[in-house]
């Protein structure tokens, strides 16, 4: 914990006072391989999500005060600060962000769609561990497997390597591998604990800058955001288009109600399909099947409960419980999803007027490596003494 | 637009600082609220022997490789057996006293188990947890003809605890729970702890 709290205010204050891309690169570096390579990437800040909704959910777990200090201050500091966590912190954009060699441009409506997909990420991973299905988030991290390659802190269990999670080691190097022309694609388009911090991260009090002083609008900085987050300078529209975004507006605004039922509505029809990821579901359909003669013979599961002498009555009151609990959380998640998109439309047709060169706070990562570009900055480090560094 | 400019710098600031201040009610709510459910132990991954069916999933879905999980010999059930079914495969019937069988005349795949006679047709067994891949075979045989002295457990000085056990999602027994972290395992007999 106190390392987490120390990482943070290093990448917080290399981002924002400092302003080196080298030390916050070595602060990345220290954490990939302390929070990766080290402790193995487990637990961490984004699996930490459903570690709460848990403790939230059911009464019999109480979340480790260890696993609530990596959910908790990142937020805290990225409502005053930004995404630093992102830039130093967290292992996961650690090794992506090493890894991007030539990063392609992503167009912006596809940014923009498959930025909903965190959301729902979110939604899906807190519906899921608050119900007691599954952790999906760690089911599904592409790199824990890769830090548990390295396993640094048991040097005699080298052998462990490869263990059972060959294809989610395949996944992961896909992942890199994309990663190399795509900037920090999981931390951009799925990551459910950015998702988080890009909502807390617009509220910021403090923002990582391009340029240290007054934009010059040189245009220097445009290409220079591996992670698409740099923000042109608006165009004035011409006039008479404004009602036009007006009239937009308000076909959203009125079809909002239509939108969140039918999320809500889609949502409660997923809640059975949801329910099958419960193990005890699982099996109280398959005792079913049994029962009425429908499959031949029994697996592994039902031969457990045979044996555990535990009666039908329970395990079907059992299953109904929490088939009930996944179709209202499954309405609520469709409801989520709803507003998710709602809320983005509605974000895409305000139009807001923008005279400088600017880092969309939510989006950006405090990675620090538009700021070489600005000559404003280099100017600055000049007569500080030292030679500008090449961007 | 014919508002003057301060007036919407001034909106902006206020629009801002209104967010700030949700998103610290926010965050401040979502802590208040964790502090009421928080505790200081932290939690390790664990299975319930007495649940546990030896369905081999132990010793392949473990992210590790060989597998966390290794078997246990709680010594104060075991009967000392000469033809123990932990050790030998089911229906093999021995010459003769035989201390140390042929690899394929025992029923461990890798001779995790390790035989050595103690006084008359009693035999000591140990396990080599080196070699053993918690697969539970010799789980199986000694609680379908023995005493149940043998039984799985995952070792915390391998284990690397991941936030969701993929054993735990795969096994049909449901006996892996979080346990806590000071009474990490789950003993048979009397060391049992609940």
């Amino acid at each position: 914990m106190p390392v987490l709290a120390a990482m943070l205010i290093a990448a917080s204050v290399l981002a924002i006072r400092v302003r080196s891309r080298r030390w916050l690169w070595s602060v990345m570096a220290a954490s990939l391989a302390y929070f990766g390579l080290w402790r193995g990437g487990c637990v961490c800040a984004v699996g930490s999500i459903q570690n709460v909704a848990m403790a939230l959910a059911d009464p019999g777990y109480a979340v480790p005060l260890s696993v609530a200090a990596f959910f908790l201050l990142p937020l805290v500091f990225a409502l005053f600060v930004g995404r630093t966590f992102c830039a130093g912190v967290c292992p996961l954009g650690a090794l992506q962000d090493i890894v991007v060699v030539r990063p392609l441009k992503v167009p912006a409506w596809l940014e923009h769609t498959l930025g909903l997909l965190a959301y729902v990420y979110l939604g899906a991973g807190v519906l899921f561990a608050a119900t007691g299905a599954a952790f999906i988030i760690c089911e599904y991290d592409p790199f824990v497997s890769i830090f548990r390659l390295l396993p640094l802190a048991r040097p005699g269990a080298a052998v462990d390597a490869f263990g059972g999670s060959t294809a989610m080691l395949i996944l992961g190097g896909c992942f890199l591998v994309a990663g190399m022309f795509i900037g920090r694609p999981y931390c951009r388009w799925l990551c459910p604990y950015g998702a988080i911090l890009k909502l807390l991260a617009r509220a910021a009090m403090w923002r990582t800058t391009i340029t240290p002083d007054e934009c010059i609008r040189c245009r220097l900085c445009e290409d220079a955001c591996p992670f698409g987050a740099i923000r042109q300078p608006t165009v004035e529209p011409p006039h008479g288009s404004l009602p036009i975004d007006r009239r937009r507006l308000a076909i959203l605004l009125s079809l909002a109600p239509v939108v969140l039922l039918a999320g809500g509505a889609l949502g409660w029809q997923l809640g059975r399909p949801f329910a099958r990821m419960h193990v005890t579901v699982r099996l109280a359909d398959r005792v079913r099947l049994e029962e009425a003669g429908k499959v031949e013979g029994t697996v592994d599961m039902t031969d457990a409960f045979y044996a555990s002498g535990a009666s039908r009555e329970t395990l079907d009151a059992d299953a109904g419980a929490i088939e009930r609990k996944l179709v209202r959380g499954g309405a609520l998640f469709g409801l989520w999803v709803g507003l998710v998109i709602l809320v983005k439309l509605v974000h895409l047709s305000i139009r807001r007027r923008r005279d400088n060169y600017e880092a969309d706070p939510a989006a950006c990562v405090s990675c620090g490596r538009c700021f070489a570009y600005c000559p404003v900055e280099r100017e600055r480090l000049k007569k500080r003494g030292g030679a500008p560094p090449q961007p | 637009m014919s508002e003057p400019e301060n007036a919407k710098v001034k909106r902006r600031d206020l629009i801002r600082k209104g967010a700030l201040a949700t998103g610290l009610l926010g965050v401040g709510g979502t802590a208040a609220l964790l502090a009421t459910r928080a505790g200081k132990d932290r939690y390790v991954w664990q299975l319930d022997p007495e649940k546990c069916i030896q369905c081999g999933n132990c010793a392949t879905k473990c992210v590790l490789r060989p597998s966390a999980v290794k078997v246990v010999h709680a010594f104060a059930l075991c009967g000392y057996c000469d033809l123990c079914f932990g050790y030998f495969p089911p229906h093999f019937e021995p010459d003769s006293a035989i201390e140390e069988p042929a690899a394929e005349s025992q029923l461990c795949p890798t001779q995790a188990i390790n035989r050595k006679w103690v006084e008359g047709p009693h035999f000591e067994y140990t396990i080599d947890e080196d070699l053993c891949i918690g697969c539970g075979k010799c789980v199986k045989g000694c609680g379908n003809f023995g005493n149940g002295s043998l039984f799985l457990q995952t070792r915390h000085n391998r284990c690397v605890n991941c936030n969701e056990c993929a054993i735990a999602i795969a096994c049909p027994a449901q006996a892996w729970r979080r346990v806590p972290a000071g009474h990490p395992y789950l003993l048979k007999g009397e060391d049992r702890q609940t």
